[in-house]
């Protein structure tokens, strides 16, 4: 026996990839018309997936529809609390065409990817929702190239903590913040952070100091325009307060809870991060800051910035068999009844504008006037199909010029071509 | 230890000196009955593999010669993309992106910017996980195998770290290793572990030498149960000190074990993704080669990826190849090739 | 294997004199030492998760070395199944997952590696290179295809879309392992055995067996552990009825979006972890029987 019938697997592989190749199935669903077209009016019992319900809202609710609808049953299908691992389970299921996904909660940066593969049926016809309630941003990030693909359902927007003990009122502007950091050095303290390790959230914030400075990280035409000058000193903000300090050292080993955690122990004095800091700061047993913070909008030229837009919309899938009772649930998912129930059982952001002004939640979500500065300033994050792709252009490059490792003026040079490349394989 | 040149063709060994002509027609038939047996013992495993490998594999390869789809730009639609040749490949190998239609060196920020640079962070991975955790292994295997009270609870201990699921392992090390976290207080530092390359490999390895060295402990210590007891004994009696008793009765002994175990922690290193994904997400150069398949595959391009895994494949191959050449991890070869060089 | 064989002719106790003693306390102290430090390594940051797990959640990132602000609210939110945390339902399914992949890989790994290591036939080094070649690539990328492939046959949510996949990854190292012991076993006892009647089947099991068992059961405890924390196939493989525990722990969350539930995922694995340890202790004699014990002979 010859010691190189080792290599023979490689020859075993090649012959049977001969057999499989005709087995292989093209993997891109770039037809719309044809399932897209089916279903319209189908009623039945669907399936609605989404991430994990963190406390309990998804359930009560879908218990309230099927008691309304019996014949028309939402079963609801738990992800698991990673997003990644729901985007994963997503594709799979729209690659398999599997008809038992028929809502699903998508995140609003994936929203525009899942349309161009074809996997989301448009809202148009019989499907069609009336946006007239919605906040407008959020309306943007369901739609992509003017066609509305998914139902807005849950947002989020960036706020800025402070601590009222030290600044009596909150800065307005981003240079007027940079100002106040002269007392929380007095104080040896961090003065600013927000999520700045290298991840999904640094882009969130980059895109908010360019957006915030008058910049765009992608024109109306979906082209790049990070090396404009005023997307150039929105990231050159974040690298002048980090080499100077303002932003402390450890910031960039920051994600939500890290930021969270330096605020609540007293070791920051401004803290951009999402509305769900609040009840934590306010009620976790290590939080130190239980009664001296405060929230503002966050800080941008000369009035609020423009924050980047979390959250999740629903969308039917093509491949499902009861559209009709999908729409409708829809529907139910937007109504005022159920956003209030997001809103105050789950710390979820609604996003119908009224609600924002109802004093009612507002005594129980004290965040939602100052949210609803930040939202109506938002901008969401680039609507693309290769937001993957861009997101990681966006974050590799403005890391390195955080850490002062490569000038903003090569970094936004660098994004600027990693973005064109990422639009074209 | 010479292994015996009758075990594993006894049969044929015991007939290997008379005369060749009328056994070689009892050879081949002999042959043929074990080959039958062989192929059925075989069968079920290699079925097996054959579903969940082979078939993955082969579908990889012939995707990874096909175009990711690409957007319509009339529709907004993604359409497929045909045939590509080697075109995915040149992508990572020759690190060529496209950008408007014309061929551009990938810039940093992209997937492709990252392919050589992942190669060496996994080969470098890799090298210091294996030669640690071999040697901490055996240090721990050779305690293990002692006789003495406790040695119940020390087996037990040794396996905790294994037996904690590494997605779990990970978001722990990424707790200990966090800059307000009980690593930083312990030791009274204030290292951004995360934040910056070295402290990022460092604690990505010192997680995985944690999670992975009983593997190879235990599997030394198998290995060394096969040394009967009294070896030792009488080369302890002879005067013989004890590295002398370890390079010339343990190593020997155990290198059958040690080299198979060495082995499959090297293919498993080089496939490293938990871990360096979970307490880095890739930053500061410790992204993996599957972190890249897995971040290719999370932009959609399917295919591309498909010719990315099929290169680690490739590459992951060699080194097998590499390793089976230089150190002879084989584990039938003695035997086998004893037995038919005689039987020829 | 000849030095099973050799002769017991040296009597330690007739050797023993006081140097000899001292040497030896002084060599069972210094194991002492040792074992203590491997303990306290592998041991530590394991104490550290049982800390958090037992920490009350608004004290998560207290970094305080001893059990502080203890509470038992995290391992009862890691039962509680109306949060939707269904991790005792997902013990069950890990420890039937694990079992059979365990017994069916070591089945096929015993047939295969007995094959190897005892048959001649053509194919062995293309067999061999062929299951090695099966741990190189990227686990990863197993995942896709794995998924239609099952959604096709309709597997998705069954126990064996997880078995199947397991057996895969225990089996090239199985055989390996199986393949290295059997040959330094001392076949021409199973010759012996033959010749006092016994068939080939029953010499292999009463012979060959006892004395590979070491080998036998670190595969088996290799075997089930590979299974035990395997999480990317499980996590696209399964569903709620078959969710492992692994998946049942990424599927914790905190009580808002965003907040990382790490006391209750501590608490799980902490767990999740108790069975392993039992497992090792109860089988813990087996991994070092064998050849040591000299009790075949």
């Amino acid at each position: 026996m010859k010691r190189s019938m080792k290599l023979a697997p490689v020859a075993m592989l090649g012959a049977v990839a001969l057999v499989l190749t005709a087995c292989s199935s093209s993997t891109t669903g770039g037809t719309a018309t044809g399932p897209a077209a089916s279903g319209l009016a189908g009623r039945g019992p669907i399936t609605y997936v989404q991430g994990k319900d963190n406390s309990n809202v998804v359930k009560p609710l879908v218990a309230t529809w099927n008691a309304a609808h019996p014949k028309e049953q939402v079963t609801f299908k738990e992800q698991t609390d990673s997003a990644d691992q729901q985007h994963d389970d997503l594709v799979q299921n729209f690659q398999a065409k599997n008809p038992n996904y028929d809502v699903m909660s998508v995140d609003v940066i994936w929203t525009a990817e899942f349309a161009a593969k074809g996997w989301l049926q448009p809202l148009k016809g019989k499907q069609a929702l009336d946006t007239s309630a919605m906040l407008p941003s959020t309306v943007k990030t369901a739609t992509y190239n003017k066609v509305m693909y998914a139902a807005p359902v849950t947002t989020d927007g960036g706020i800025l903590y402070y601590r009222k003990d030290l600044v009596p009122t909150p800065p307005k502007t981003w240079d007027e913040m940079m100002g106040m950091c002269t007392i929380a050095k007095a104080k040896k303290i961090g003065c600013y952070a927000g999520q700045f390790f290298k991840y999904e959230g640094l882009t969130v914030n980059s895109a908010e100091a360019v957006n915030s400075a008058g910049g765009t990280i992608l024109g109306t035409d979906g082209k790049a325009t990070v090396t404009s000058a005023d997307a150039k000193k929105g990231l050159q903000n974040l690298a002048t307060a980090y080499a100077n300090g303002n932003i402390p050292k450890e910031a960039i080993t920051f994600k939500e809870e890290e930021g969270r955690l330096a605020f609540e122990n007293g070791k920051l004095m401004f803290l951009r991060n999402w509305p769900y800091v609040y009840n934590l700061a306010k009620t976790d047993g290590s939080s130190k800051v239980k009664e001296t913070f405060a929230m503002a909008p966050l800080p941008g030229v000369t009035g609020p910035g423009a924050s980047s837009l979390g959250g999740h919309n629903a969308a039917i899938s093509v491949y499902s068999k009861n559209k009709a009772t999908a729409a409708d649930f829809l529907k139910f998912l937007t109504s005022t009844a159920q956003q209030k129930a997001f809103v105050s059982q789950g710390s979820l952001a609604p996003i119908l504008t009224a609600l924002y002004d109802d004093p009612a939640l507002a005594a129980k979500s004290p965040y939602l006037p100052v949210l609803k500065t930040s939202l109506e300033n938002a901008v969401p994050r680039p609507v693309t199909p290769f937001y993957p792709a861009v997101s990681k252009a966006v974050q590799d490059n403005a890391y390195g010029a955080i850490k002062g490792e490569v000038p903003v003026d090569k970094a936004m040079a660098n994004m600027q071509k990693a973005i064109q490349a990422a639009g074209a394989q | 230890m010479s292994t015996e040149p009758q075990s594993g063709t006894d049969l044929e060994s015991g007939q290997a000196g008379s005369p060749p002509n009328p056994d070689k027609g009892d050879m081949v038939r002999k042959e043929a009955t074990q080959g039958r047996a062989a192929s059925m013992l075989i069968a079920p495993s290699i079925v097996v593999l054959t579903i969940v490998i082979l078939y993955p594999v082969v579908s990889a390869v012939f995707q990874s010669f096909q175009k990711d789809a690409g957007l319509d730009s009339a529709t907004g639609l993604f359409v497929a993309g045909g045939f590509a040749g080697i075109a995915n490949y040149t992508h990572w190998i020759l690190q060529q992106c496209t950008a408007g239609g014309v061929s551009v060196p990938c810039p940093p920020g992209t997937l492709g910017a990252q392919f050589w640079s992942s190669i060496s962070t996994t080969f470098f991975f890799t090298v210091v996980t294996v030669i640690l955790e071999t040697a901490i292994g055996f240090g721990m295997a050779v305690i293990m195998a002692r006789t003495f009270r406790g040695r119940g609870l020390l087996r037990a201990s040794v396996l905790v770290p294994w037996a904690i699921p590494t997605a779990v392992t990970a978001k722990l090390w990424f707790f200990i290793f966090a800059f307000e976290g009980i690593a930083n207080k312990m030791f009274g530092t204030s290292i951004l572990w995360t934040g910056s390359e070295n402290p990022a490999r460092a604690g990505i390895i010192i997680a995985d030498v944690w999670k992975t060295t009983p593997f190879m402990a235990l599997l030394i210590l198998a290995g060394l149960q096969i040394i009967p007891a009294d070896v030792y004994e009488a080369a302890k009696v002879d005067g013989v000190t004890a590295w002398q008793r370890f390079r010339h009765i343990t190593l020997p002994l155990v290198k059958p074990a040690l080299l198979v175990a060495v082995l499959f922690r090297t293919l498993d290193a080089l496939r490293m993704y938990d871990l360096p994904q979970i307490m880095t997400g890739g930053a500061n150069n410790t992204t993996t080669l599957s972190i890249l398949v897995v971040q290719e595959i999370r932009s959609g391009n399917f295919n591309s990826a498909s010719a990315l895994s099929t290169i680690t494949f490739i590459l992951i191959f060699l080194v097998a190849l590499i390793f089976v050449k230089a150190l002879g991890v084989n584990a039938v070869e003695t035997t086998t090739v004893s037995g038919r060089g005689k039987a020829k | 294997m000849t030095t099973a064989t050799a002769t017991q002719d040296t009597e330690p106790g007739a050797h023993v004199n006081r140097k000899a003693h001292n040497r030896k306390r002084w060599e069972s102290r210094r194991t002492y030492v040792f074992a203590a430090l491997i303990a306290i390594w592998c041991l530590l940051p394991a104490y550290w998760m049982v800390v958090t797990a037992f920490r009350d959640v608004g004290f998560t990132y207290d970094a305080t070395p001893f059990f502080s602000h203890v509470t038992l609210d995290n391992f009862r939110a890691a039962f509680s199944t109306d949060t939707g945390n269904h991790l005792a339902r997902a013990l069950v399914n890990s420890l039937i997952v694990g079992i059979i992949t365990t017994f069916i890989s070591l089945m096929f790994g015993i047939f295969a590696s007995y094959a190897l290591a005892r048959l001649n036939f053509r194919a062995k080094y293309l067999v061999l290179g062929f299951i090695l070649a099966a741990s190189m690539f990227p686990g990863v990328a197993l995942v896709t295809p794995l998924f239609q492939l099952f959604t096709d046959l309709n597997w998705i949510g069954t126990y064996q879309a997880l078995i199947i996949p397991y057996i895969s990854f225990a089996l090239p190292l199985t055989i390996y392992i199986l393949v290295s012991f059997f040959r330094e076993m001392p076949w021409e006892l199973e010759e012996a055995a033959r010749i006092d009647g016994c068939t080939k089947s029953q010499a292999f099991r009463k012979i060959i067996m006892p004395l590979a068992a070491p080998g036998v059961f670190t595969t088996a405890v290799l075997a089930f552990i590979t299974s035990w924390n395997e999480f990317l196939i499980a996590s696209q493989l399964s569903n709620g009825q078959t969710q492992t525990v692994t998946v049942a722990i990424a599927s914790f969350s905190g009580s808002q979006p965003h907040q990382e539930p790490y006391t209750a995922v501590m608490a799980a694995a902490t767990i999740v972890t108790i069975p392993l340890v039992i497992m090792v202790l109860v089988f813990q004699k087996q991994i070092v029987a064998g050849l040591t014990a000299g009790a075949v002979k």
